[in-house]
């Protein structure tokens, strides 16, 4: 029998949303599906290699945009975000609740063997290269092969 | 993200080897037996008069 397929495009960068996409990610893994999650734009914030504020980039501009955006530690909620306090007290209501924080759920994606691929547009404008993401990251793509692997897939946009 | 807890836990495990797993009512008691069972593993009790919940599985 033919595995379902999902593919999500991981285009915000906020806390809440990245939650959402890699819940519904680590899910349908769980259950048998092949998963492709792909990064582009501020969803690259959630792979950079490095998770705090880092001037990463080719170029001034490239450089001052990656060190504002900063990584996963910086990831802000997409409303109320209490000048950044939001993630931490949202990880602390997710810990208390039992339910998996971000950073679990990243792991989970990665044990489950979510695909995850990279937007090559979105790092070429925001000057990232290949070795400023994380290990897990199996390509970086455009958009012909990211609708070859999405082929029968169903789509979402986060 | 429950059966994925289970899911992650199971793997780490040798055959046979058994895990009680305390569950919520609703979505997380009706999920996790079938999706168990799906991936081969046998649903030993399941144990609905408490709360939380439990479902006994044996890794398959």
């Amino acid at each position: 029998m033919e595995k379902k397929k999902l593919s999500l495009i991981v285009f915000s960068g906020d806390f809440d949303r990245a939650v959402a996409a890699f819940t519904l990610a680590t899910g349908a893994a769980a259950v048998n599906w092949e998963v492709n999650l792909f990064f582009t734009f501020w969803g690259l914030n959630l792979i950079k290699k490095n998770k705090g504020h880092a001037a990463i980039g080719k170029g001034i501009l490239a450089r001052f945009f990656n060190f504002l955006l900063g990584g996963r530690n910086n990831v802000p909620l997409s409303r109320m975000n209490f000048l950044g306090a939001s993630p931490r007290l949202m990880t602390g209501m997710m810990r208390s609740k039992n339910v998996a924080t971000l950073e679990e759920l990243v792991s989970a994606a990665h044990e489950l063997k979510v695909n995850f691929v990279a937007c090559e547009m979105a790092m070429n404008i925001l000057g990232i290269t290949r070795s400023d993401l994380i290990d897990e990251v199996r390509e970086v793509i455009g958009v012909p092969t990211f609708l070859k692997l999405s082929q029968d897939a169903q789509v979402l946009f986060i | 993200m429950t059966y994925v807890k289970v899911k992650l836990l199971l793997a780490k495990l040798p055959k046979g080897e058994i895990v009680d797993i305390t569950l919520l009512r609703g979505e997380p008691l009706e999920n996790v037996p079938r999706s168990a069972a799906e991936d081969g593993h046998r649903i030993v009790e399941i144990r609905e008069a408490t709360d939380p919940c439990h479902v006994v599985i044996e890794k398959g």
